[in-house]
């Protein structure tokens, strides 16, 4: 070898694969103002389409009169639910198994639900029409608090649903119910509660919020009459799964439908479902043979399209005295809106939110959730999270506390005596999932030491010594969090969407040169995919990332995939991908055997390329075989080297952390510092560490949202009070604590390549260690349970009630 | 509605339109001039994805007509390569420091980031912070964009970037 030759670390550094922190492909375009947002999508003739939406919570309609609005200048049409009623689409399905008015049918059910649908020239003339459209309502009794919906004389919402004693999960307790859904053993929990030495109970909400991608819900939608074609350009993080949504209910043939996902300006679950606006501009371009453009504005965006959350937690917990918990038993009462419009896998009704025994062996658990109506906006997206898990783990990080603190143990020491062992692995949960790795235990440890926890505490002590004196107004709190996720859905034996089986898939072309293509089922919406799909590809087949092309979004050319939500991408496309390479790599061994003039057991695999073993000059690279596969392939092999794969994973994954939130309240103003936020990831194989540190900073901004102010919030007449972003907290970089990020790795061990996910982590984790560091820094002054969001204004309440606030 | 002839120096080209008083300049940009590289997000000054740089001030383009910007030098994202299309300090920056995710709030991110800089060449990260305070995130948590004005400001001044420890 002479000293040109590249080291083996050269040729692995060159690919840029597994473990690179490599630089985003996708940024060359997004730094230059280059993206391809739906918005920027511009045809010839397009129409603007925008709604006149409902000022009540719950009214009848009693007339729409369009007659001046169609006088305006521009304005072309103005669609109703009668006009939807032509064509069949006036409600629509849900993924819930519901449905929903696409325009107000008879009533309204929310606070600016879509009541008509004004088509014009460009989007000023279309708002011009929308003041011209005289609606008359006849106002019914707001049912807002969700703890009423079910009382007797509660308002009846869903008239529709009149004698309706079964929905879509089974029997109906009441008018506004919408279903009961349990999990695990009733008896053997009850027995545990008699028998238990202590016990917990707290009724722990988790409020409504709302996922606010910086890009509201759009779409393009353009029918083209002659050839019966219907194009939709729209924000959305499974395109597929909309494709087939419309040739179901639209009645048009799949192969006519084709749906672009371009560029996606943040999704965080709100571009999951569909909505009314994709269903008003499709109707709208095939009636005027234009294409039609709708997008909504923040307002509308916050107060009508997937609100997340709203669930009421009752939770309790039975253990011994020495702190070994026995039992838990968890009842939900979950806020669906007016209409079950949650997106969850089909069979879920509450999503995953049976992970809720979190990282803790619990012998025995149940759990029931009742959905109800209410009327407010319909939704319930996993906003950065699997299906409710953000609501499973800040139920239980929670009650984890609340145990501790009733038990007088430390709320880290609780939970080391009852993580669940690494030998225990895998391990069967009380409420029936199969969690495949972990090491709880030195993840927490590390957490502990790299803060230094009992240096914390003993500061703590101190502090709140030196406020019982009356030296200081401050009090300090450590939040303690450790999560188990549940991502990756999902196995076809338990998930599906619509019937469809929740894979995912990649199809990988490699070029006579060298250079390839991979196309997706998923759909990036900033995680950087056409960066990591190709570092995933680069390893394993020895091609460099650079000459991978990943392509997502284009129903027409991307194989069927279910999409991007639910940290189900690297789980499961993640997976596809693999597996499409070594079918790609398989290949290749054949045809490098052929050339090489060996048998194919006789080549060994060597970074960029197949060796023969024992014979180290001779190699073949994956570029050269390429070439090969395109002029000298193995007589009776076909030419070329493509491969497809649709994965269906075995189980999901169960991503784990440690976070610790050091956080210092003034309890005469409320005002709450950070102090320091300490956050340890083990997502398994880490596939690009920058990116992976991007996710995590990105979902502990959106929990540190969550738990400190960001709400939908609805007075009593049902009026949004939180719909835009002066009322909605968006943190600013100057309200945004600094993040510090650490990792563990424990590999999945069914997953081709070990990887586990980790883009939603940092939400479902972040919210307890937040919510439990306000707790903690009370607790001292008697307090058990605060509920969020913890605002200054709420901080100071809590102050108030707790008696320690001082007028000045 | 009558129509109003504006003329306005849009990343040093001189353009002109015919637009109604109330078409907002994020509008024009967008739509007239067909640059959709300035981004609308809540279109209540809130968000800052629509920030352009006009005669030297970061403005939020969703909150002023464009005809209140006639006779404007107004410079936008597609105006901040450098001459030859390489990317500028901020822009690589940006890309460097992994500043940016989905990518919807990064020009009027790296708009104002340029002005910050002409304002302040050398800010301390508490600087940084409050100066692009006026712009929302909702992906990258901002502690990278931090990073990516510091890397932009350091390669600007000519000094070594000094990455903080975490």
């Amino acid at each position: 070898m002479n000293d040109m030759t590249p080291t083996r670390e050269q040729r692995t550094a060159a690919l840029e694969g597994l473990g690179c922190k490599r630089k985003r492909v996708e940024d060359i375009r997004f730094t230059q103002g280059k993206g391809n947002y739906v918005d920027d999508v511009k045809l010839p003739g397009m129409l603007h389409g925008d709604f006149v939406r409902s000022p009540h919570a719950h009214a009848r309609v009693k007339s729409i009169d369009d007659s001046e609005a169609l006088k305006v200048p521009g304005v072309l049409a103005v669609i109703t639910a009668e006009t939807l009623k032509t064509v069949n689409l006036a409600w629509m399905p849900t993924l819930a198994g519901d449905v929903q008015m696409v325009l107000a049918d008879g009533k309204v059910l929310f606070q600016n639900q879509e009541v008509a649908f004004v088509v014009a020239t460009d989007r000023y003339a279309a708002d011009d029409g929308i003041n011209k459209v005289k609606v008359e309502y006849e106002p019914l009794p707001p049912l807002i608090d969700p703890f009423k919906a079910m009382d007797a004389d509660a308002p009846v919402l869903r008239e529709d649903l009149a004698g309706k004693t079964t929905g879509a999960h089974g029997p109906r307790k009441h008018h506004n119910h919408i279903f009961e859904w349990t999990v695990g053993d009733k008896e053997l929990t009850d027995a545990a509660f008699k028998k238990a030495e202590v016990t917990i109970k707290e009724m722990i909400s988790y409020h409504r919020t709302h996922p606010s991608p910086l890009e509201t819900c759009q779409c393009v939608c353009s029918f083209d009459k002659i050839k019966g074609e219907l194009t939709i350009w729209g924000t959305f993080q499974a395109p597929h799964v909309i494709r087939t949504v419309v040739a179901l209910i639209a009645k048009l043939p799949e192969q006519k439908i084709h749906v672009i996902s371009p560029d996606i300006g943040g999704g965080f679950g709100n571009k999951v479902g569909a909505y009314p606006g994709y269903i008003c501009a499709a109707v709208a371009s095939i009636v005027t043979g234009k294409p039609v453009k709708w997008v909504e504005d923040r307002i509308e965006n916050l107060t009508a399209t997937s609100f997340a959350r709203d669930y009421h937690m009752t939770t309790e917990i039975a253990a011994t005295k020495q702190g070994k918990v026995t039992g838990l038993r968890v009842h939900v009462l979950a806020d669906h809106g007016a209409f079950d419009a949650c997106a969850d896998p089909s069979k879920w009704p509450a999503g995953f939110f049976n992970i809720v025994t979190g990282s803790y062996d619990f012998p025995t658990a149940h759990l029931a959730v009742d959905g109800i109506y209410t009327n407010k906006a319909p939704g319930g997206v996993a906003y950065r999270c699997s299906f409710r898990v953000t609501e499973a783990a800040y139920c239980i990080e929670r009650a984890m506390d609340i145990l501790a603190q009733k038990l007088g143990m430390d709320p880290a020491e609780l939970r080391l005596k009852n993580f669940i062992r690494p030998e225990q692995f895998p391990y069967h949960s009380a409420l029936g999932w199969e969690y495949d790795s972990g090491d709880y235990g030195t993840a927490m440890r590390k957490a502990m030491e790299t803060v230094k926890y009992a240096e914390l505490r003993k500061e703590q002590e101190a502090l709140r010594a030196a406020f019982k004196r009356g030296e200081t107004r401050e009090i300090m709190g450590i939040g303690v969090s450790f999560f188990t996720e549940i991502v990756g859905a999902g196995p076809s034996k338990n998930c599906d969407i619509l019937g469809i089986a929740m894979f995912d898939s990649c199809e990988i072309r490699m070029h006579p040169t060298g250079a390839g293509i991979a196309r997706m089922g998923t759909k990036s919406q900033g995680q950087g995919h056409e960066t990591t799909w190709a570092q995933i590809i680069a390893t394993e087949i020895g091609i460099p990332a650079d000459n991978i092309m990943v392509e997502e979004g284009n129903t027409d050319t991307a194989p069927y995939g279910l999409g991007t939500y639910g940290s189900r991408s690297t789980p499961v496309a993640g997976a596809a991908i693999a597996m499409a390479a070594r079918k790609i790599k398989a290949k290749a061994q054949m045809i490098a055997a052929y050339k090489l003039e060996v048998h194919e057991d006789d080549l060994e695999w060597d970074i960029d390329g197949f060796r023969v073993k024992g014979l180290p000059e001779k190699f073949m690279s994956m570029k050269d075989i390429c070439w090969a596969a395109y002029n000298s392939v193995p007589p009776g092999m076909e030419p070329g080297l493509e491969a497809v794969s649709y994965y269906d994973p075995p189980n999901m994954t169960y991503p784990f952390g440690a976070y610790i939130c050091v956080m210092t309240i003034d309890v005469d103003t409320g005002v709450y510092k950070v102090r320091r936020f300490y956050a340890l990831d083990d997502c398994g194989t880490r596939i690009n560490p920058m990116i992976i540190e991007g996710q995590v900073h990105g979902g502990l901004t959106e929990a540190f949202a969550i738990a400190m102010g960001q709400e939908i919030r609805y007075d009593a007449e049902g009026n949004v009070v939180t719909g835009s972003f002066m009322d909605f907290f968006m943190p600013t970089a100057v309200e945004t604590p600094h993040w510090e990020t650490d990792f563990t790795v424990t590999p999945s061990p069914h997953h081709p390549i070990g990887a586990k996910g980790v883009g939603e982590s940092p939400n479902v984790g972040g919210v307890p260690a937040f919510s439990n560091a306000v707790n903690d820094a009370f607790s001292f002054l008697g307090s058990t349970h605060i509920q969020m969001p913890h605002d200054f204004w709420r901080n100071w309440q809590a102050a108030k009630n707790l008696g320690v606030f001082e007028a000045a | 509605m009558a129509k109003t002839q504006i003329t306005m120096k849009v990343n040093g080209a001189e353009v002109e339109g015919l637009v109604e008083p109330r078409t907002l300049l994020v509008h024009f940009i967008r739509e007239n001039l067909q640059m959709t590289g300035t981004h609308i997000g809540c279109e209540t000054t809130h968000c800052g994805a629509c920030t352009v740089d006009i005669d030297g001030m970061s403005v939020k383009s969703c909150t002023m007509f464009a005809v209140q910007a006639d006779g404007s030098d107004v410079t936008t994202i597609e105006g901040m390569a450098n001459p030859d299309g390489s990317l500028s300090a901020l822009q690589e920056g940006f890309r460097m420091m992994h500043g940016l995710q989905c990518g919807f709030c990064t020009p009027g991110m790296i708009m104002r980031a340029q002005r910050l800089l002409k304002e302040n060449p050398s800010p301390t990260e508490a600087e940084i912070r409050m100066g692009i305070s006026g712009n929302i995130c909702r992906c990258t948590g901002y502690q990278n964009i931090v990073k990516a004005i510091q890397y932009a400001a350091a390669k600007i001044n000519g000094v070594e970037f000094r990455e903080a420890a975490e």
